[in-house]
Order: structure tokens, then sequence, then C-alpha cells
């Protein structure tokens, strides 16, 4: 029983190099056929990444939100300083920063660049605001929203608070935005998966009629259709793993040259996002799937072609 | 070893390649086949190597009734009957070494046993000194005796041989057949189809005739009926 199982696995490990040998004979077709697999799996495999970093980006600014309390002008800056510390001590809000009338001032005239202009004015026209982040324990995106929601409503009614203003909705767009994207990408994939499979199975298809003769003459010899199968079989991993790989470098190479400006860009959004070029995950099923699509190509190829050839 | 009962093969679109065979071949028998172009030799031997199904009547080889082979089965039946074609059916990017070795290697026999094996083969057909070299670089009779190395190696118990001396001179093609005597000798059944009808009515073997798709003439039932 060992003896059968070390004799079949030697086998399969023949064949497996064979397979290989054969195909490094003609490296150009070869390079070829899986740069065509590549070209087609590194498209799906970035825009995957890409969304995934987007994500990662909008959990950073979901994370960001921020509430607004516009005080009453009335209120002094005693009363406003009591009610932060008030609002301090709520579990739901993780920080309180408290702005005056004159801090807001000095700040907007620094920022905006209307300096002169307030100086025209006879009164501050702001408001003092309190900016307070809500804690946000849940990963779930959208339950952090609700949350958010039911905060805002509930600093809305606090005395001396004139407006509590949130704006999620550019974020609930820019999700929704992301779930079309993402949809995309799946049919993108499906496609060009579906591309790879035919491409495989056509090489296969060619393979299987360029050896023919020696199809035929194996077939009178008495070799069964797996051993007939085998090597057509192996020729669509070695297809899809060298697809993979060059998807893979090619979905690295691309993103490289795309993380500079997009952390220049980022930076200048005071973000702390790094792009994060490919994770061992990633890395993994898109190798995986290669293979897959290799082998499936060249099983779908040798059922529909080996059948026909038969000694007559 | 051999048995046709009634056996008739008839190819889609009506022709009759055979009609009605009956004969019977044992163990260790040596036999010819033979009759003009397009009487049925070929199609009677792949009949008995499944390559066609009769469509009538029964062929039984080795105790085993051929209609009863599943498709799936026909791999391992084929590995009991050594084949040797006219046109020898070589693979011409191999040597001659991994050619004989092919049969070996479908059923998955260890490395050494494979080496022992194909040497043994090449030895009987004198052509040891020939292994490293590629069929294309040998004459029609060594290229012929490579084929006849490849049927004998795994030692099946049954010989089909599809004018084997077709393209060979005089001389070669005794040769060969003294080489399908030897075979013979040690317990092998062996037929072989051919229309060499000086050279085979010189042996002293049976020698099965057909004509127009049936069997016309079977020199052992005369040999009985005097």
């Amino acid at each position: 029983m060992v003896n059968w199982i070390q004799t079949y696995l030697l086998r399969h490990l023949q064949v497996f190099f064979y397979s290989l040998g054969q195909l490094t004979r003609s490296p150009l077709s070869l390079l070829m056929t899986s740069a065509v697999i590549g070209i087609a799996l590194a498209l799906p495999t970035g825009l995957h990444i890409v969304l995934k970093n987007i994500q990662s980006l909008s959990g950073d600014l979901d994370s960001a939100a921020q509430i607004s309390l516009f005080l009453k002008k009335e209120t002094s800056d005693f009363q406003a300083k009591q009610l932060s510390n008030q609002l301090r001590n709520m579990p739901q809000i993780n920080s309180v920063h408290y702005i005056s009338r004159q801090q807001a001032l000095a700040e907007f005239k620094q920022l905006s660049g209307f300096g002169n202009a307030l100086k025209a004015l006879e009164k501050n026209p702001l408001p003092a605001v309190i900016v307070v982040r809500p804690s946000l324990s849940d990963s779930d995106a959208l339950s952090n929203t609700r949350a958010t929601q039911q905060l805002v409503e509930q600093l809305q009614s606090k005395p001396h608070v004139d407006i509590a203003q949130l704006d999620m909705q550019w974020i609930k767009r820019l999700y929704s935005i992301m779930d079309i994207i993402r949809r995309g990408v799946i049919i993108l994939a499906g496609l060009l998966a579906l591309a790879v499979l035919l491409v495989i199975g056509n090489t296969i298809r060619l393979a299987i009629q360029n050896r023919r003769d020696e199809i035929v003459i194996v077939k009178l010899i008495g070799g069964t259709d797996s051993f007939i199968r085998r090597p057509f079989l192996y020729t669509g991993f070695w297809y899809g793993l060298f697809g993979g790989l060059i998807a893979l470098f090619l979905v690295i190479s691309a993103l490289l040259m795309l993380s500079g400006p997009i952390e220049a860009l980022t930076q200048s959004y005071e973000s702390q996002f790094s792009m994060q070029i490919i994770d061992f995950g990633s890395i993994f099923w898109l190798i995986s799937a290669s293979i897959l699509l290799g082998l499936g190509g060249s099983w779908v190829a040798v059922e529909r072609h080996l059948r026909e050839i038969e000694p007559t | 070893m051999i048995q046709f009962s009634h056996a008739s093969k008839r190819y889609p679109g009506g022709y009759d390649a055979l009609l009605d065979i009956n004969f019977q071949l044992s163990s260790g028998e040596m036999a010819f086949l033979t009759g003009h172009s397009g009487a049925g030799k070929s199609t009677l031997l792949k009949l008995i190597a499944l390559i066609e199904r009769a469509s009538r009547g029964q062929v039984i080889v080795n105790g085993q009734n051929l209609a009863k082979v599943s498709r799936r089965k026909i791999p391992y039946h084929r590995r009991n009957v050594g084949m040797i074609f006219q046109d020898h059916q070589l693979l011409f990017d191999r040597t001659v070494f991994d050619n004989v070795a092919l049969p070996l290697v479908i059923s998955g026999l260890s490395h050494q046993e494979i080496g022992k094996k194909v040497r043994a083969s090449l030895d009987k057909v004198g052509l040891l000194n020939k292994e490293r070299a590629y069929p294309i670089t040998l004459s029609g009779g060594e290229q012929q005796r490579v084929g006849i190395a490849r049927a004998v190696v795994n030692k099946p118990p049954l010989l089909l041989a599809d004018e084997p001396t077709g393209n060979l001179d005089p001389e070669l093609s005794r040769e060969i057949m003294s080489i399908f005597e030897q075979f013979s000798q040690v317990g092998v059944t062996v037929l072989i189809a051919s229309h060499d009808i000086d050279l085979i009515n010189n042996l002293p073997y049976r020698i099965l005739t057909l004509k127009n798709a049936r069997l016309s003439h079977d020199s052992a039932q005369t040999a009985a009926g005097n």
C-alpha cells in the first residue's frame, strides 16, 4: 500500500516537472500566454487593493467624524467650559475641544485670509464652538453612524447649544459609491476569470492537437485517460501559477508607482493614511485563483478534446 | 486465446468490413491473417484490440467477452495485447529507450524495473546498442524492431501485427518473422496480418484467409478435413 502511494506520488512528481520542462522549451510562448493571464488577473486584483485602501481611508474619516456644537451667542465663557466638562464625562464621547469666540476669530483670520475684512467689523461675528469626537466602540461603520446620529440629537437638546452639526451625508454617499465600485470589480473579475479560462483552454487545446499522434500511440498501448490527461492538467497548473506571479508583479509595480503621489495627496489632507501595497491574504487568493483557473481551463479543454482523439 | 463467433463489423454508412467470422486461436499459437487489401484484415485486428467493436456476434479474448469491456477498461485490455504496426507508430521526439519504456511508464513501474525490462526487450530484437538513438536515425527494419520491442516489453500474452513487413525487403522480413517465432515458442499467441503470400507460405503456420469480409479459408480446418 505504502509502495503504491509512493509510485503514485512519484509518477505525479515526474509529470509535474516533465510538463514544466516541456513549457520551458518554448519560453516565449510560455511568457506570452502567462502574460495574458497575468494582465487579465492584475486588473481586478489592482482594483481590489485600491478599494481596500479607500476603505481603510474612509474608515479613518469615519472615526474622525466630529460634531460641532455652535453655542448661543449669549453663552459666557464660564458656562461654555462647564458644558465642556459635562460633555467630557459622557461615555459616548471620546474627546471635547472648546474653542472660544476669540480663538475662533483668531483661527479664522489666520486660515481664511480675510483678516483685514474682519477688522472692519465692530463685533466678533463668530460663535464659540465645542468640537466633540464621539467614541466609536463598534467596528461596523453603519452602526457607528447610527450611534453618532443619536448623539447629535442628544447634544442638540443641551442648554446653550444653538446648533449641533454633523455632516455624515458625504460619508454615506462615499459608502454607496464604493459599494457600486466593489460590485463592478466583482463583475469585472468574473468576466476576466472567464477570459483566463478560455485563454488557457485554448492553449491546452492547441497543445493537445500538437500531440495528437502521441496521444493516439499512448491510447494504443494502453494508456488510461487520466495518464494522458495528467501532463495537460499540470501544464494548465503552470500557466496559472506563472500568470498569477505576473499579475502579482504588475499589481505591485503599479501600486508602487502610484504610492508616492497618493501619499503626497493624503498628507495634504493631514491624514495619517499610509498606502498598503498588498497583503499576504490577497497574494494567497490571487495565486490560488490563478492556479485554479489554469487547472479548470485545461480540464475543460482536455475533457472536450481527449475523447475525440481515438486510434482508428 | 482468441475466439470469434459469428462476428460482423458494419461501419456507419452500411459498409460491411467483416461478415460472420468464426475461428479460434489457442494459447501459444502463431497464425497468419491474409487476403487482398480491403478484405478486412486490419478490421479483424482492431476488433481484438478494441479499437473497433463488433456490430454482431462475439469476440472473446483471453476469456473476456470484449462486448462487456467498458470504455474505461479498454486501456487495461490493451496492455495485454502487444500491437505492431506497419508504420511502426514510434514517437520521434524520444529515444529508442523511451519509446520502448512507454508501456511500462503507463503501467507505473519503477525506474529500475523499467531499465531492466527495456534492455531485456531490446536485447531480444538485437538493438541493445541503439537505446540512446532516436528512431529517425534507424533503418526501416530497425524501427520495426523497436516497435516489436515496445509491444513485448510488458510481456503480453497476445501479439498482433498489422503488415509488420510491409515496407521491408525479403531478407529483413524473414528476420522479423523469426523474432515472432521466438515469442511464439515461449508461449505468446501471435496473429500476423500480411499479404506477403510468398513469405507466409514458406512458414509452417496456420493461415486464415479473408475474402470480401468473410473468412474464406482456414488452413487448420483444411488440414483437419484431410
